[in-house]
């Protein structure tokens, strides 16, 4: 069961179990609504934004214990960073889950444990939704923001 | 059906899938519980698949030398086979890609041509994707609107509410045999019978049937019933369109190139007569050659055998499944009204996960919608974790998916 124990690290499970940031913002700075179509889970990921730095984030679905895990895990690692340092830390997280770059435990805090799911084609999505979500929803906040909204 | 038949012999018959029989790189067997997706090959079509390449490998139907004669009388084989299987005529056997584009061609080559505005095409909230898809895109293109037949919380069909919803307005009915998700045996000869009350034409989706039962087209007596290939221990890439041979010559073509012509000039081509006009290119030739060895497999061991064996393992598999913690099955549970395809959903624990572990112990199961999310926004879920047998599965089978089920349960930590 090494394979197994790989996958899903004790960190990975308290993070399914307990888990972190769940929920919504009221009067949020953006909202992204995100579907993985290979098993129909859902994603809503909130963010409030104060001088171009994540001063909360939220994130609410159901889903399988990587994807949930995923998720509270960003919530942990984004909040409080400024909006630039948060997309280089989603980008980090993308190429970790593709296998492309060295992860690095001081730009990913608990998500380091998630570099076993890059073995798993079929569930890199699982634990992509919610990240790509954030960056979807600060790209979402700066449109609006920039159009003067 | 088939319950008075003696089953088969399926740890004998495992043997006779080299897949089955190999263990795994771990050193251990596979539990292979997803043939609702694709069966396992038997040496048998492997060895005729491979004789074909090796012996009489030509293109068909217009060469003049004898390996090409051959090699057409192969190709038929597989026609004639699948006909029989299904006890249907063989000019009305068509032999498409998969089951898939078997209604799309019913969908585009007689939909497209036939729907107008106002127009209705009832299928059931049970349907896969391939049997609601093509009829929503032909809906598009012609004003035909799409209805659904609701199915009752056991996962059956509401019978007296299809029956209200078919009119006059309703042009063709769609039906699955055999739910992929639910397991669900509907009754289909009522329902085209129904169907051919109001003038409608009626297809039936037989892909989880036919490979597990003796299913007589006749007796049904669908204007279209569909199956594939590669279900029903044969080939991936051929699938089967059993059609009303009237209604098919009173089709227009669906792709159009070689095979499919009588004459072709600059101002305009003929058709050939029916199955073939239906048949554009070079087709999946070793694959009708497989196909037959698979139905030749098959009749072997006698349909009604497989379906008395898969009778058995329903019960085993609904009082495995019911020793497991937290474990919903859904569908019917009266195995003289369901197929060995078996869906379940588990508190606290999702499908991704739950088939993630399985696969640990080496057991192969599906995990998502199953290419049916409208029948799972109606069960109130978004995925479900899925085991279904085939005549190779075994109680051992069973028993090894209901122990990793309450494994998983501890690892994660559910209870």
């Amino acid at each position: 069961m090494g394979g197994l124990d790989d996958l899903y690290q004790q960190l990975i499970l308290d993070h399914y179990r307990n888990r972190r940031g769940r929920g919504r913002i009221e009067n949020a700075s953006a909202s992204v609504h995100e579907h993985n179509p290979v098993c129909g889970d859902e994603c809503y990921l909130d963010i409030l934004v104060v001088d171009d730095r994540l001063v909360e984030v939220r994130s609410d679905g159901d889903g399988c214990s990587i994807s949930q895990a995923a998720a509270s895990m960003l919530t942990e690692v984004a909040e409080g960073k400024q909006l630039d340092e948060a997309l280089d830390t989603v980008e980090h997280f993308r190429l970790m889950m593709h296998g492309e770059t060295e992860p690095d435990e001081d730009v990913l805090g608990d998500a380091i444990a998630l570099e076993g799911v890059a073995k798993y084609p079929v569930r890199v999505k699982c634990a992509l939704l919610s990240w790509l979500a954030l960056r979807d929803a600060i790209a979402g906040y700066r449109e609006t923001t920039a159009h003067g909204g | 059906m088939g319950n008075s038949a003696t089953a088969v012999d399926a740890t004998a018959l495992k043997a006779e899938f080299p897949l089955l029989a190999t263990p795994r790189p771990d050193g251990r067997p596979v539990h292979y519980l997803d043939s609702a997706a694709t069966s396992q090959k038997p040496q048998a079509v492997l060895d005729a698949m491979d004789a074909y390449y090796r012996e009489t490998n030509a293109n068909v139907h217009r060469g003049v030398y004898e390996m090409a004669a051959e090699a057409t009388d192969r190709f038929e084989a597989g026609r004639t086979a699948a006909a029989r299987l299904v006890n249907h005529p063989r000019e009305g056997l068509v032999l498409a890609k998969n089951a898939t584009e078997a209604i799309n061609l019913v969908a585009w080559a007689w939909g497209t041509r036939t729907l107008r505005e106002g127009d209705e095409i009832l299928v059931t909230g049970m349907e896969h994707h391939s049997d609601i898809v093509p009829w929503q895109i032909v809906a598009t293109i012609t004003g035909a609107r799409v209805v659904f037949a609701p199915i009752t919380p056991g996962g059956e069909l509401d019978m007296d509410a299809l029956h209200g919803l078919i009119n006059p307005r309703t042009r063709l009915v769609g039906v699955v045999h055999s739910s992929n998700v639910l397991g669900t045996i509907n009754p289909v000869a009522d329902i085209v019978a129904m169907a051919h009350e109001v003038g409608a034409l009626a297809l039936v989706d037989a892909t989880q049937s036919v490979p597990h039962m003796p299913v007589d087209a006749a007796a049904i007596d669908a204007d279209f019933l569909v199956f594939t290939g590669h279900k029903l221990c044969g080939p991936t890439g051929i699938g089967c369109l059993a059609g009303r041979p009237a209604v098919l010559e009173g089709m227009e073509p669906f792709l159009g190139g070689g095979e499919m012509i009588s004459d072709v000039t600059m101002d305009g081509s003929t058709f050939a007569e029916i199955p073939l006009k239906f048949e554009a290119g070079t087709p999946p030739i070793a694959e009708a050659v497989g196909l037959a060895a698979a139905v030749e497999f098959l009749e072997d061991i006698g349909l009604d055998r497989i379906r008395a064996h898969e009778r058995e393992l329903c019960v085993q598999m609904l009082a495995a499944l019911d020793e497991v913690p937290g474990l919903t099955v859904l569908g019917p549970r009266d195995p003289d009204r369901r197929g060995a395809a078996f869906s379940w959903v588990m508190d606290d624990l999702h499908p991704h996960d739950i088939a993630q572990f399985l696969d640990s112990k080496n057991i192969c199961v599906r995990a998502g919608h199953h290419c049916a999310k409208p029948l799972m926004r109606v069960l109130g879920t978004q995925a479900t974790t899925r085991a279904s047998a085939y005549l190779y599965t075994t109680e051992d089978d069973v028993l090894a998916l209901r122990d990793a089920l309450i494994e998983c349960r501890r690892w994660f930590g559910v209870g």
